[in-house]
């Protein structure tokens, strides 16, 4: 296997925040994790960026990543991290192949509407469900890796990060070799012009298909290591404010490069953390300023989406 | 294809990174240091839990910490600080859901250096947070969620504890309140969030209901969404049914509205309203509540507290500060910091000395301590979690003022369940060992 | 039989106010093409400003109860006016021409940004102005009891369905809107002054959302949140009937405060799900909503 420029540095990058894992205080090490994690279902919304799709319920996958988690060691007696991850994305995709077949007859904004409609369909079901706790959801504990328990908090908050390091390399590489290939390029040819694709003898329908079903299945891996990391599931993955958020950073990243998501999300827990603490009453402002910001002044960062064409300029 | 943003975000980012740690280090130096007694405050600083319980709390806690400071507080509480050693309190938003706070309770506890934390009224941010404070092994009071699920989970826990009380005394006393007040009760109805608050206040009610007033019957009962705002069509649902009685753990704008709402279209006069959070907007109901409307505060807090010294003294500060009168949040407030004091000064240190979270841990397990409220006597959840009485009372306008009549009070030995049995268990056994006058 | 009266006259209340809410949604939407996500703050900052105003007057007990309807109106033309045409003229002009979906996100940053501008300005406490409320009594149906001023909102909401329909249908300026809803880039060449009838049009909108928050304001208690609350009705129900139709917010607004109310009067486990079960029941039969134009795919 050959690998390019990209990958190297990603792998060097991985490497090195291992390494930095050893040294640095804990509260670094948890925001990181999160970080790292939610960039992995902003992945997932950036994969179905790439091809023309908004989803204002990625919270959805998310959710049942993390959910599964939890109710593996729960309910199911899977305290083994790695197989109750695979689980998540297991299920995540099982449900995105059912849902995709309704969602990808849909664009733009009644895309948006739909995968918001069942994210909140999920909201409402685990709302109901006081066996799952309702909205204040259950913890997450006592989960292996191979057998192997970490001891204490402070090993196990590190393991998940490395964890989470060493899947979110891994993702990143795939990623990075998916929109090189021919179907992410293609994915990207269906964002700008559906009908052409068509021409070519392809079907969008079955790319936005298989995309979106992939970027299930990413999403939901972020949900699981969030809720190994915090140790705690609650409803609210599954709520539009939360599916807000992952577009937020997704913007903030831009769609050029896969490492994007991964610098914007931690440049977004960074900021908020800090707003949160120097300017309690007004952190929100904060964010939202920051957003018009980088929209604004940093256009090169959102340049693939406003290179797009609208529909219609062309008379 | 690297771009100038993504060259920028690299840069800008590892810049942020490096002032982060810097600032994080250098505020972690700074803290460990002082000499101060830091304590982490968590509350509803924004959104719609801020107005009702995030505010009276934050304003709570900074007229009793500044007075603190000064060693104003009456015997046995006159000492300056905590232990001597004068309080910094950080207060810091509990919005953004469990995760957020799981996150912003690390940052407390490693980056800011607190020596104690008190906070949360989510129950579902005290679930999560439960498990950190004992990897961090940090002493944590959360002063006012009410989830029975506390010290279930968290059977053995070290260092977390409750002030507040656990969310079944509050049905079980209502319920005690309707037996004593109006026992020929039969048609009940309710309305909640539809959230695991609301779930769970209803399943102890109705509960407790077929217990204590058997010849009733749940005539109709509704879940709007928490935050809706406008319950027209609940409350013709409510309405059609003729309940004599309308129980609602709703809280904060959600219970203004319905209070507003129900009222206007006459089902307050039709039947009774029964609030357990109801204390909350004394001030706020003015005219549009009607007199006879049932209302508690979670226990012997707010407009219930007792005439004592410390409370007669708070709420004049308070009163002072803000030209209210606290309350029920604020009182709480109130009381988990007092039991946090009590802890600091009655581990047998020297003056000045900062407690560790073990000592502190040591001091307020099993104890009984004098609050604004009456005697606190920790003597559930394994010494952890609080017991005291609660107290109901109809509400009353008159001439301008909003006052109580009416009010009942219920020893904690009449509605707590004992040591070890849970609450749907102690009332489905029909309250076993209760001890009520 | 009691039942089936309330759920035709809750569902007719809450329809309006649904309407209300989503009207302004809807007609920025179908003119500017831009989904405002801070149409919910547009609604709170109505409801704040309608509670403030009307709170202080009767605080200082300044004249009689009727002139707080008045302030109400005033309050929410007055906010919407001035809120409309700062961040028109100041943001959304220099973004005209990107992405749609970039507009969205531009809109939900304003949103962040409001929200905490309205707890600058307002504070955190909730604002109980309930006296315009209360002061229009009841009206008896039986067993049922129904508040007057949920009755005249009916009234109300048809009222500026009139009013809106009239606007674009009667009169000129409306003539020139609708033809900007259908080819932005030929009215351009036709000569309109598109620029112009994007900041009426917005103005209108944000004056709608006030309006239905102001309105609102008195049943209620003002926190903060519950612009929050509304964005997502709102959106559902535009959807529904149809982006940048009028008529369509109004069906859809009626399809959607009937389902809920017979939900919640014979079904209330499924009263969270109702929204979303009746836009995707809608959706899956007409993808555009029921009064959307399918448009041309231009290749």
């Amino acid at each position: 296997m050959r690998f390019d420029k990209t990958e190297i540095s990603l792998a060097a990058v991985a490497i090195a925040l291992v390494l930095f894992g050893f040294v640095s205080p804990g509260w670094l090490i948890f925001l990181l994790t999160i970080a790292f994690a939610k960039a992995l279902v902003v992945q997932g919304v950036v994969m179905q960026m790439r091809s023309g799709l908004v989803s204002f319920g990625q919270g959805l996958f998310y959710c049942i990543g993390g959910y599964t988690v939890g109710m593996g060691g729960q309910f199911f007696g899977i305290h083994d991290a790695i197989a109750a991850l695979s689980l998540g994305m297991l299920v995540a995709i099982a449900v995105a192949m059912v849902l995709g077949l309704l969602l990808t007859r849909y664009r733009d904004i009644f895309f948006a509407m739909l995968s918001l409609a069942f994210s909140m369909i999920l909201f409402g079901i685990l709302v109901k469900s006081p066996e799952l706790g309702s909205t204040d959801g259950f913890n997450v504990h006592n989960w292996t890796i191979f057998g192997w328990a970490p001891d204490g908090g402070e090993s196990s908050q590190h393991t998940v990060f490395t964890l989470t390091i060493l899947a979110g390399l891994v993702i990143a590489v795939l990623i990075h070799r998916y929109t090189k290939a021919g179907i992410g390029v293609i994915c990207e040819a269906v964002r700008e012009n559906e009908v052409r694709v068509e021409y070519l003898g392809l079907s969008p329908r079955w790319l936005l298909y298989g995309n979106y079903v992939s970027a299930a299945a990413v999403s939901a891996l972020g949900g699981g290591l969030t809720a190994l990391a915090t140790g705690h599931v609650d409803p609210e993955m599954a709520y539009w404010t939360t599916s807000g958020e992952f577009i937020f950073i997704a913007l903030l990243g831009g769609l050029g490069h896969v490492a994007a998501p991964f610098i914007a999300a931690v440049v977004f827990s960074v900021v908020r953390t800090y707003a949160i603490e120097l300017v309690p009453h007004t952190w929100q402002m904060i964010l939202g300023f920051t957003l018009l910001g980088v929209i604004v002044f940093l256009p090169k960062g959102l340049w693939s989406l406003v290179s797009r064409k609208k529909a219609g300029e062309r008379a | 294809m690297k771009n100038n943003k993504t060259t920028f975000s690299k840069y800008l980012v590892s810049g942020v990174a490096a002032l982060a740690l810097t600032a994080g280090l250098a505020s972690g130096a700074s803290a460990a240091e002082n000499g101060k007694f830091r304590i982490g405050i968590v509350t509803f600083l924004s959104g719609p839990a801020a107005g009702p319980f995030g505010v009276p709390s934050a304003n709570a806690a900074k007229v009793l910490v500044e007075a603190l400071n000064k060693g104003e507080l009456p015997a046995p509480y006159n000492k300056i600080g905590i232990n001597g050693a004068e309080i910094e309190a950080v207060i810091i938003d509990e919005a953004g859901g469990a995760t957020k706070q799981v996150e912003e309770y690390r940052n407390l506890v490693q980056r800011q250096k607190v020596d104690a934390v008190i906070g949360y009224v989510s129950s579902g941010d005290c679930l999560a947070v439960a498990p950190v404070a004992e990897e961090l092994k940090t002493f944590t009071i959360a002063y006012d969620c009410g989830t029975s699920r506390l010290f279930v989970e968290n059977s053995d826990a070290k260092y977390m504890f409750r002030t507040g009380l656990d969310a079944s005394v509050d049905n079980i006393g209502a319920v005690r309140y309707l037996a004593a007040t109006r026992p020929d009760v039969t048609r009940l109805s309710g309305i909640q969030q539809n959230y695991s608050w609301g779930q769970d206040s209803w399943a102890d009610f109705t509960a407790a209901a077929a217990k204590l007033l058997p010849e009733s019957e749940i005539v109709e009962e509704q879940f709007p969404k928490i935050y809706q705002g406008q319950y027209g069509a609940e409350i013709s649902a409510l309405s059609v049914k003729r309940p004599e009685i309308v129980h609602s753990s709703f809280w904060g704008g959600d219970m203004e509205a319905l209070v507003l709402q129900a009222n206007a279209r006459g089902l307050l006069e039709d039947a009774t309203g029964l609030l357990t959070c109801g204390e909350a907007s004394l001030a706020t109901y003015k005219d549009q509540a009607p007199n006879g409307m049932i209302i508690g505060a979670r226990g012997p807090f707010g407009a219930f507290a007792p005439e004592n010294e410390l409370n007669t003294w708070f709420k004049g500060v308070y009163n002072a500060a803000y030209d209210l009168d606290p309350v029920y949040p604020a009182t709480k407030m109130a009381q988990a910091i007092l039991g946090l004091k009590f802890a600091a000064e009655n581990a047998g240190l020297a003056d000045k000395e900062i407690p560790t979270a073990d000592q502190l841990a040591a001091g307020l397990k099993g104890a009984s301590f004098p609050s604004v409220s009456g005697t606190v006597e920790m003597a559930r959840g394994n010494g952890h979690q609080a017991m005291q009485g609660i107290s109901y009372g109809e509400y009353h306008y008159e001439d301008g003022k909003a006052s109580i009549v009416n009010s009942v009070s219920f020893s904690g030995e009449c509605v707590t369940p004992p040591e070890g049995v849970s609450a749907a268990d102690w009332i489905a056994q029909g309250f076993p060992g209760a001890q009520c006058n | 039989m009691t039942s089936l009266l309330a759920v035709l006259i809750d569902g007719s209340i809450y329809a309006s106010w649904l309407f209300l809410v989503a009207a302004g949604l809807t007609v920025i939407y179908g003119v500017m093409r831009i989904l405002n996500m801070a149409h919910g703050s547009f609604y709170a900052i109505g409801a704040y400003s309608a509670a403030s105003l009307v709170g202080w007057y009767f605080n200082n007990g300044i004249g009689p109860a009727w002139i707080s309807y008045l302030l109400l109106v005033g309050a929410a033309l007055v906010a919407g006016l001035i809120v409309g045409v700062i961040i028109e003229r100041g943001l959304l002009r220099l973004m005209y021409g990107r992405d749609e979906i970039l507009m969205v996100i531009i809109t939900y940053a304003l949103l962040l940004i409001l929200e905490d501008t309205m707890k600058i300005v307002w504070g955190v406490n909730p604002y109980f102005a309930y006296q315009p409320y209360s002061e229009l009594g009841r009206t008896s149906l039986g067993l049922l009891k129904v508040s007057n001023y949920d009755l005249s909102l009916v009234g109300v909401s048809a009222v500026i369905g009139l009013v809106l329909w009239g606007l674009l249908e009667r009169t000129n300026t409306g003539k020139v809107l609708r033809a900007v809803i259908h080819d932005r880039e030929i009215a351009v060449a036709m000569g309109v002054n598109v620029r112009l009838m994007f900041t009426i049009t917005f103005v209108i909108g944000t004056i709608l959302g006030a309006l239905a928050g102001a309105l609102t304001a008195p049943a209620i208690s003002v926190v903060p949140g519950i612009g929050i609350e509304v964005i997502v009705l709102a959106f559902a129900v535009v959807v529904i009937g149809g982006l940048g139709s009028i008529g369509g917010a109004a069906v859809g607004a009626l399809l959607v405060g009937l389902s809920r109310a017979a939900a919640v009067h014979y079904a209330p486990e499924f009263e969270l799900f109702v929204i979303y079960g009746v836009m995707s029941l809608v959706l899956a039969f007409r993808p555009e909503g029921l009064f959307g134009r399918t448009l041309a795919r231009k290749i």
